[in-house]
């Protein structure tokens, strides 16, 4: 397919878009796992989100 | 269940959960189909010639760019208004999305402007405006990231882009108003699209393509969000209880 004298404008404008998308896709799965991994650290010194009434009601 | 059953963050990420795959699917069909369509079915334009193809992202990234900043205004309504405990956690999450649509909207305008108008940037009213809203999406970003408390930046956040949000008529209108290089609107219009309907078809699915990316990066980044402010709530009320002299975390509502 020839796109002419101005193909460099078109695969320019397409790679530039390719890129921004592929680093947004990349900014939201990186942050993903660093607070999945925050999280599991604070789960492994034994810091969680369930409350110590919730913990005492599991212990019964 | 009702919609606002969903402002519980639990409920919100179950739900992330469900619809993310379909949403994933959907948008790689309609970019695979636009792509065909702009790349082989579509033809040239007798004026443009084949840079009428940089407008199938051009003018979806330009509308998106709106899109994105119209959420966050909305989001900031819920956030001052009603305290919806997600809305600014929607807010913080789309600025980046915007800043990124309206770069590739400038970007790919310039490289568009070269062959066309024989220039890569003219200040006018279109085009400013558009700057001007990259810049308002990057003082917002940084806003947040300046204010330690969640809630108090969404709170100064929400103000900014309601102050911000004038920008918007002025951007949509600027064509109109003033006499700008930049052509008027020829899609959406109220006595209907001018554009012949073998270039306005592969327009139409790109568009598609570009809004169901920004949902599913948009639904992403919101659960990275929460889980954010998880972190920071688990981590506070450690310290908390490691030191019981000082002050108690506060756990914020998304959280």
């Amino acid at each position: 397919m020839d796109f002419g004298s101005h193909a460099g404008f078109i695969f320019a404008s397409y790679g530039l878009c390719l890129l921004t998308i592929l680093a947004l896709i990349a900014w939201v799965r990186f942050d993903k796992a660093h607070q999945d991994r925050s999280l599991r650290e604070l789960a492994e010194q034994g810091i969680t989100r369930a409350r110590p009434e919730n913990e005492s009601k599991n212990a019964r | 269940m009702a919609f606002w059953d969903y402002a519980n963050p639990t409920r919100f990420l179950k739900l992330v959960q469900v619809l993310l795959p379909w949403l994933v699917g959907l948008c790689v069909i309609f970019f695979a189909a636009g792509l065909y369509m702009s790349f082989f079915m579509a033809p040239e334009d007798y004026q443009q010639g084949n840079t009428v193809r940089i407008m199938y992202i051009h003018v979806p990234a330009a509308w998106l760019s709106m899109m994105c900043y119209s959420v966050m205004a909305l989001s900031s309504i819920g956030t001052l208004v009603w305290k919806h405990p997600l809305a600014d956690v929607s807010a913080k999450s789309a600025a980046p999305i915007g800043a990124a649509f309206t770069f590739m909207a400038l970007v790919t305008g310039s490289l568009w402007g070269k062959p066309m108008w024989g220039t890569y940037w003219v200040w006018d009213a279109r085009l400013t405006s558009v700057l001007v809203l990259l810049i308002m999406y990057l003082g917002l970003m940084t806003l947040w990231r300046t204010m330690e408390d969640p809630i108090k930046a969404g709170k100064a956040a929400a103000v900014l882009t309601l102050v911000g949000a004038l920008n918007l008529p002025v951007i949509k209108f600027s064509v109109d108003w003033w006499n700008t290089l930049h052509q008027p609107a020829s899609v959406v219009r109220m006595d209907g699209p001018t554009i012949h309907p073998d270039i306005l078809w592969p327009l139409m699915v790109m568009a598609t393509a570009f809004t169901l990316f920004f949902f599913v990066i948009h639904l992403m980044a919101m659960r990275n969000e929460i889980m954010r402010r998880r972190v920071r709530a688990l981590r506070l009320r450690a310290a908390a209880s490691s030191h019981p002299g000082t002050a108690a975390a506060t756990a914020q509502p998304a959280e």
